[in-house]
């Protein structure tokens, strides 16, 4: 069978020609590109990516297939995917299927053939855009025209719409939390997109998560008795995230606080700073983030469009002065300064713009799950 | 914490002669080394024998030691320098294991010089293969179940306990020296008793054999506040089983899921803190199980290697350069990554490209070995690729091979399509080839995968190729989309030809019409995340292109390729000067190279960089791209001078001497012509097609005879001949091996003085660089044979002869640059074997000789300037027999790599064989020798049993150094005949039989004498011709035993020579800069004669 042509058009009139394979049809979003060598899968099933197009800056794409525990939720979550060129023979014997037969059942639309590497520096010099991918229009100016109308990810409240819809404990998911360190501590995971390896590293350090939905209100959690809450990764505009933002400001202070991504986002928010629109995020496997306080340098995996600005609060070196008081810029990236990193020295609550659930990407911030539940315990890591 | 300022100069050890296994890599890695550490402030002392290198040039160490890297020689270099601290890691095992000796003996303790890089114990834990396993046991991680072996039969008892096959590696070597699989117990007991003798510290792992396993490397670095990174991953196409040095390898890896390639990562960081690798680089290697997907670590080498040399060129993160800048201090968050220049070295390199590396064998020179591929490395040299798919990187590497028959595609006729399955299991130089093959003849991919174990998704990928291929029609059908998409697919414009019926330059003109260009694009790092800053280039078919405009003139560069017995480090060395010629003329440097051990595809080498194949097509996208104002072609040895030709009908001006001057050298017909017509000697010559006309060629001459097929060079297949019969056997074999092509035939000048010649001509003026004198006679490859600088025993008159004739040859050819000269000095008379109008092999050798870089001096020529005005600013010297009167004699000697090829014949021939050379230098001349022989490998012994043997034009000449020998206490043993010459000229002998002549219950033949090591130094000439079987037996006897065996009667001077002087105790190393120095002002001593030897082998001949 023949693949059916398919265009990727930018809202600056930039467009590429391909091939479609997935599902045909046409989507919208907003095109970014993602470094990482190896973990498509990871990153297609990744609830932070949902409202984007994503293309990967390695060429070869489905070389291993799809693997059963490879995915971070229970569906494709990118609005569209393009590569360079996708294998149609996975190498794995253990593979479940291609690639592209996995964007097909998931309804995604996807080009390949095309210069990812154009499309990619074009992302970095004129910063993410609208984009649309369609195997219906062949006719590029009618594309780039409704990209054009397309809604922008600025001001987009989309954790809501990629959230749980009921509660559930996540040991159904991940299995029960590790008992080697005494008795398992209960924690509430504030579902903004959360990806499954959150929740397996938390049951690894002997957390017990139960995952509610994005808009519970925080009297809910502080009434369901739990130890501690962690705010997950997701997608969006973490100013457009309103109810997270309260749901974190009201419970600093009462439970302690572990964020990650978008989750670190809202509580630098809760904490009454600010954040803003990188020109074309992190996403990639290879970031380098300093911790301020040892000086150790950490490869780490980035998933991010929107950052915390460090001048958001009045501060003294790297300590800023906040209404729930101190808190310490406690890490940085080594490329381009971005904050990586909080620390509350008032109340307990820490959390990192990075993943270090990783999934995918390098395993070397993985303890910080484990300083979570030291926190918790109250022995400050 | 920035650089250490508790240090203050620091000994750099390099790695010595180019050898399988050990190549052009580490002059990359000790180049960058030396040079930053220079940048950094710090007075740096270099060690390494070989001259051939960039890294010994003068300008980059303060102190420059062309010294033989065995612990006495640099012990002797330590005591006068008294360096703060030894960088061992960048010089591969060779410099590893020096250091190694040196701080173990205590020396560097007492010498208070301490090891940075790597230290005792971490090196220890890496190498010693037991001590490696417990480390990697301790740490938790996986790896095959092993024993090792210290006698035969624990290795036998390990054999039993493990289950066969087993792999036995032994501990401290190289290149899988002396390993190897065993699926018997008698095997076994055979390659156990090879391993042992091979490690240094007779130590062996015997290992259960994982053959079939995927294999990959991570090239991992780490600072002294354990901040780690992975730069690189290395995927072996080839699966496990075949030495990753002989495989097809692929960065970065392609099949690992991403939760398998994090999991190896950890695996890779455990295991480099496990060994305790606190500053540097390290290569990891792994295995994979790809049916359970379970993971051991293979081996890990604490130091710079051959991976790192090709991760580096790979991703663009310089790792021998920030390895140096660690083990100073450095952390890597401090080191600013050069491409970016925006971010740091504290990163891991993404690819958004795919990298190849195909490795080059040379099986033809050594048709008595076995060419299969197993754990040994057998490859002389590789090519690397770089595309946007995997398809198009493999095409490129493998038409960068630059070997028409072994192209992709290319119809094999080894094996019948009922074979070809069972062809793929072993490792073969072929099997990508048969794998298409496979596919073609109907099997399907998963059948193919399984019987070559290469993975199903690489073996889709060459069924695609393939595909695309026999997709292909006539040329005028194609369209723009089915070229576009074969060339996307990596199909070489040859292979399109070759399946269209069209001509190469046809398809290229269809592709030009149809606009199927290519475009380039930058390797930056980090997958376009970030502006490239350094102008990195490769071609791929693809949009948009990177290229940026330049104000400055473009001059483009045309590298040698891949590393290849005849063509080697020597023509790299030769473009590295070219390009800093070219900044320094005003013009931008654009370098073409695909081999990725090189220090001329160092992105900061040359102003621009492009990375691929040496062939037509792609060197005119580069220059169709770059548009230079001209090209040089006469650097890279062989390769960019086939493509002159081609270049200039394309438009582009070739700097220098013209693509027709080049083929008035190079036809020669052409050139006898030209000869004849100055009236210069050259030997008798004809041509034959048929037996008959042959033997009347022959008869005309007089035998005997060179021979040797038209079409081919490096002196392949050339061949003496003695009389009718065997002319006939040649031209037989001769005739099939080149249908059309006649078979060339020249009178062997038997028993001549060959001499090499190189020069630089601007036009009208020749600089003669120097005329070196060989000491094995003319018959032995000058890339083989032994030579020095000031020559030996010619007379002035014969040098000014011999200048002479440079001269008027350079005019008369046209040659403007580089000229090398091949002559033989005979009853009085100057004859010229041929002409090379490029940089030569002994181009560096005499550079560092004279100290005067002639290619810098030929680039500068290229680039408009004359010598006279270069002779006025001081750049050559005034003196035009400069290199005659020089306070110290310097001989090359080269080395073979016989020990790699067990079986095959050592005896010298006119067919080159050997893989690199060293360089002795010494104000005594017998010093200067034996320092070239120690370099090379032939530990000549000061005492023992020397056993002769020669053949009997030899018999009288040998009588003189042997009564040497035995004067200076050696014990002599001699076959019958020989002996028989020996005694009558009063020379205490012993004689010993042959092994035709040995009998069961007789006294031990000679062959079994060596074996025992009752031998300390075997002098055998071959005998005659036809079948030598005796001498065959001897050589590889003494081959096998690791005896020093001389075949050349000069030879035999010279090792008397090396002898004496060494007994005579070392003389005090003088780094090249003092000896240039001493050159330029000091005393002028008389060289080195033996006149009377020389005479009386002179004696020898008719
Ligand atoms: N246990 C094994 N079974 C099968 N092949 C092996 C095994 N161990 C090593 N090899 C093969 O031998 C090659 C050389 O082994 P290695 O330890 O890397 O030697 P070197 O030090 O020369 O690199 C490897 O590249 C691999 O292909
Ligand atoms: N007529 C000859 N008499 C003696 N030796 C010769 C003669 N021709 C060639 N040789 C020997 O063969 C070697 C290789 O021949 P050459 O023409 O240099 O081939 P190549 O092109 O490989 O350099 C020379 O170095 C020389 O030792
Ligand atoms: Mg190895
Ligand atoms: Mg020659």
């Amino acid at each position: 069978m023949r693949a059916p042509a398919a265009l990727l058009a930018l809202e600056d009139g930039t467009v590429l020609r391909g091939s479609g394979f997935g599902a045909e049809g046409e989507a919208f979003g907003e095109a970014v590109f993602n470094t990482g060598m190896a973990g498509y899968q990871e990153i297609l099933t990744d609830p932070s990516y949902a409202g984007q197009i994503v293309t990967m800056t390695a060429p070869q794409q489905g070389n291993y297939g799809m693997h059963e525990d490879d995915a971070e939720s229970d569906r494709i979550q990118v609005a569209g995917f393009a590569v360079r060129e996708a294998a149609r023979r996975p190498s794995s014997r253990r593979a479940a299927g291609t690639l592209g037969d996995a964007l097909l059942e998931g309804g995604v639309v996807a080009i390949e053939g095309i210069d990812t590497r154009r499309l990619t520096r074009r992302i970095r010099d004129a910063g993410a855009m609208r984009a649309a991918i369609s195997t219906v229009d062949p006719d590029p100016a009618s594309l780039v025209a409704r990209v054009r109308g397309a809604r922008p990810m600025s001001g987009a409240d989309l954790a809501r719409t990629v959230s749980t819809a009921a509660a559930y404990d996540a040991s159904s998911m991940v299995g029960p939390a590790d008992r080697s360190r005494g008795h398992a501590l209960r924690v509430a995971v504030y579902d903004f997109g959360v990806k499954r390896n959150i929740l397996r590293m938390a049951a690894a350090a002997g957390l017990e998560t139960s995952v509610v939905p994005a808009e519970t209100p925080a009297t809910d959690v502080l009434a369901g008795g739990f130890q501690g809450v962690l705010l997950s990764n997701g997608p969006g505009d973490p100013a457009a995230t309103r109810y997270g933002v309260d749901a974190a400001a009201a419970l600093l202070g009462s439970l302690p606080v572990f964020g990650i991504c978008l989750g670190h986002q809202l509580l630098a928010l809760a904490l009454g700073g600010r954040t803003y629109k990188m020109p074309f995020g992190h996403r990639g496997v290879n970031q380098p983030v300093r911790d301020a306080r040892t000086g150790a340098v950490r490869i780490t995996s980035h998933n991010h469009g929107f950052a915390v600005d460090p001048d958001g609060w009045e501060r003294r070196g790297e300590t800023a002065r906040t209404p729930f008081g101190a808190v310490e810029l406690t890490h940085r990236n080594l490329n381009d300064d971005t904050l990586e990193g909080l620390r509350c020295r008032d109340v307990p609550a820490f959390s990192v713009q990075y993943h270090p659930e990783a999934a995918p990407g390098p395993h070397d911030a993985g303890d910080l799950f484990t300083a979570f539940r030291d926190l918790i315990e109250g022995r400050a890591a | 914490m920035p650089r250490r300022t508790d240090l203050s100069s620091i000994l750099v050890i390099g790695s010595g002669p180019i050898v399988i296994g050990q190549a052009c890599e580490f002059d990359y890695s000790g180049t960058q080394a030396c040079r930053v550490l220079r940048r950094e402030g710090y007075r740096v002392a270099l060690v390494n024998s070989n001259p051939a290198t960039i890294m010994t040039d003068p300008e980059f160490a303060d102190r420059t030691y062309v010294e033989p890297l065995t612990p006495d020689s640099i012990l002797a270099v330590l005591e006068r320098e008294r360096p703060s601290a030894l960088l061992p890691t960048i010089g591969g095992q060779t410099g590893l294991n020096v250091s190694v000796a040196l701080a173990e003996s205590g020396d560097l303790d007492r010498l208070g010089v301490e090891l940075i890089g790597a230290n005792l114990e971490t090196i220890h834990r890496a190498e010693d293969r037991s001590g490696f396993k417990e480390a990697m046991a301790k740490a938790g991680l996986d790896v095959p179940r092993a024993g090792t072996a210290h006698t035969l039969d624990e290795a036998l008892g390990l054999g039993e306990r493990l289950g066969y096959p087993v792999i036995v590696r032994p501990s401290f070597t190289l290149g899988g020296g002396g390993s190897g699989f065993a699926d018997t117990r008698p095997e076994l007991a055979a390659l156990a008793r090879r391993s042992l003798a091979a490690s240094p510290v007779s130590e062996i792992l015997v290992e259960e054999s994982i053959a079939g396993w995927k294999e990959f490397e991570l090239e991992v670095m780490r600072d002294h506040d354990d901040n780690a990174v992975v730069v690189c991953s290395i995927e072996n196409v080839d699966p496990m089983g075949v030495h990753t040095g002989d495989s097809v390898t692929v960065a970065p890896q392609q099949t690992l899921t991403d939760r398998a390639y994090q999991a190896m990562r950890d695996d890779a960081l455990a295991c480099l803190r496990a060994i305790g690798v606190e500053t540097g680089g390290s290569n990891v290697q792994f295995a994979v199980d790809p049916d359970t997907g379970r993971r051991v670590l293979i081996e890990m080498n604490p130091r710079v290697s051959r991976s790192s040399a090709l991760a580096s060129k790979a991703t663009g993160f310089p790792i021998a350069k920030i390895a140096a800048l660690l083990a100073v201090g450095y952390r890597l968050d401090e080191i600013r990554n050069d491409i970016t220049r925006a971010t740091p070295a504290s990163f891991e390199p993404t690819l958004d490209y795919v990298v190849v590396k195909v490795p080059r064998f040379a099986f033809e020179k050594f048709p008595e070995a076995d060419p299969t591929l197993t754990s040994t490395m057998k490859s002389v040299g590789e090519v690397m690729a770089i595309g946007r798919t995997f398809k198009e990187a493999f095409g490129k590497a493998w038409r960068g091979l630059e070997r028409s028959g072994a192209d992709l595609g290319a119809h094999d006729t080894s094996v019948s399509d009922e074979e070809v399955l069972a062809s793929l299991h072993a490792g073969s130089e072929a099997r990508f080839r048969l794998i298409e093959r496979a596919l073609a003849a109907g099997h399907d991919v998963d059948t193919v995968a399984a019987a070559s174990g290469v993975d199903p998704w690489f073996v889709d990928q060459i069924e695609q190729v393939r595909a695309l291929a026999s997709g292909l029609t006539s040329l005028g059908e194609l369209d723009e989309a089915t070229l576009r998409a074969a060339k996307r697919g990596g199909l070489s414009d040859g292979r399109i030809a070759r399946e269209t019926g069209a001509s190469e330059i046809q398809v290229r003109e269809r592709r030009e019409e149809l606009g199927v260009v290519p475009v380039f694009k930058s390797v930056d790092t980090c997958g376009g995340e970030f502006p490239a800053q350094t102008p990195y280039h490769y071609s791929t078919y693809e949009e948009e292109s990177e290229v940026l405009p330049s104000s400055r003139p473009r001059v483009v560069i045309l590298g040698a390729g891949p590393n290849r017995i005849g063509q080697g480090i020597e023509f790299d060395y030769a473009c590295v000067h070219a390009a800093f010629g070219l900044e320094e003329a005003g013009f931008e440097a654009v370098m073409v190279n695909s081999n990725p051990e090189t220090v001329s595809t160092d992105y900061d080498t040359s102003s621009r960089l492009y990375f691929e194949p040496l062939t037509a097509e792609d060197v005119l996208a580069v220059c169709d791209a770059e548009r230079p104002v001209g090209v040089i072609a006469q650097f890279g040895g062989q390769t960019p001078l086939e493509l002159a030709r081609t270049l200039e009908v394309a438009g582009y001006r070739i700097l220098g001497t013209s693509p027709d001057a080049i083929d008035l050298a190079e036809d020669r017909g052409r050139f006898a012509a030209l000869l004849g017509e100055l009236v210069i000697p050259a030997p008798p010559h004809g041509e034959a097609r048929t037996i008959a006309e042959a033997r009347v060629v022959a008869r005309r001459i007089g035998y005997p005879v060179v021979v040797r097929p038209s079409f081919v060079l490096g002196g392949r297949a050339m061949e003496i001949v003695y009389d009718d019969e065997e002319l006939e056997t040649f031209v037989r074999s001769a005739a099939e091996a080149s249908r059309e092509h006649p078979v060339l035939i020249d009178r062997f000048l038997e028993g001549a003085i060959e001499v090499d010649v190189d020069a630089v001509c601007d036009g009208a003026d020749v600089f003669i660089g120097a005329v070196m004198e060989h000491i094995e006679e003319a018959g032995v490859h000058s890339g083989d044979s032994s030579c020095q600088i000031p020559p030996a025993t010619l007379a002035d008159e014969e040098l000014d002869r011999i200048e002479e004739i440079t001269r008027r040859l350079a005019r008369r050819i046209g040659v403007v640059g580089l000229l090398n000269l091949q002559l033989a000095v005979k009853d009085e008379k100057i004859w010229v074997l041929e002409a090379n109008p490029r940089a030569s092999r002994t181009v560096p050798f005499v550079s560092k000789v004279i100290g005067v870089s002639l290619a810098r001096v030929a680039t500068l020529v290229l680039g408009g300037r004359t010598l006279a005005d270069l002779a006025d600013e001081g750049v050559l010297p005034t003196d035009a027999t400069h290199y005659r009167r020089l306070p110290y004699t310097a001989v090359k000697a080269a080395v073979l790599p016989f020990g790699r090829f067990p079986g095959v014949d050592t005896v010298l021939g006119p067919e080159m064989r050997s893989t690199g050379e060293v360089m002795g230098i010494d104000r005594d001349p017998g010093a200067a020798l034996a320092k070239a022989m120690v370099a090379a490998g032939h530990a000549l012994p000061t005492a023992g049993t020397v056993f002769v043997s020669v053949a009997n034009r030899d018999k009288r000449a040998i009588v003189f150094p042997a009564k040497r020998l035995a004067d200076l206490g050696f014990g002599l043993l001699a076959t019958t005949g020989t002996a028989g010459v020996l005694r009558r000229a009063g020379v205490p002998v012993e004689p010993v039989s042959k092994v035709s002549e040995s009998t069961d219950e007789g006294p031990d033949d000679v062959v079994e004498l060596i074996r025992a090591g009752r031998v300390d130094l075997v002098i055998n000439t071959p005998f005659g011709r036809g079948p030598r079987t005796d001498g065959y037996h001897i050589r590889t006897a003494a081959a096998a035993a690791g005896v020093p065996c001389i075949t050349t009667l000069p030879g035999a001077y010279a090792a008397v020579r090396g002898i004496e002087a060494l007994r005579a105790g070392a003389t005090t190393p003088l780094s090249i800069q003092e000896h240039h120095a001493e050159a330029r002002s000091g005393p002028i001593q008389e060289s080195l004669r033996f006149e009377r030897d020389r005479a009386s082998t002179r004696g020898g001949v008719a």
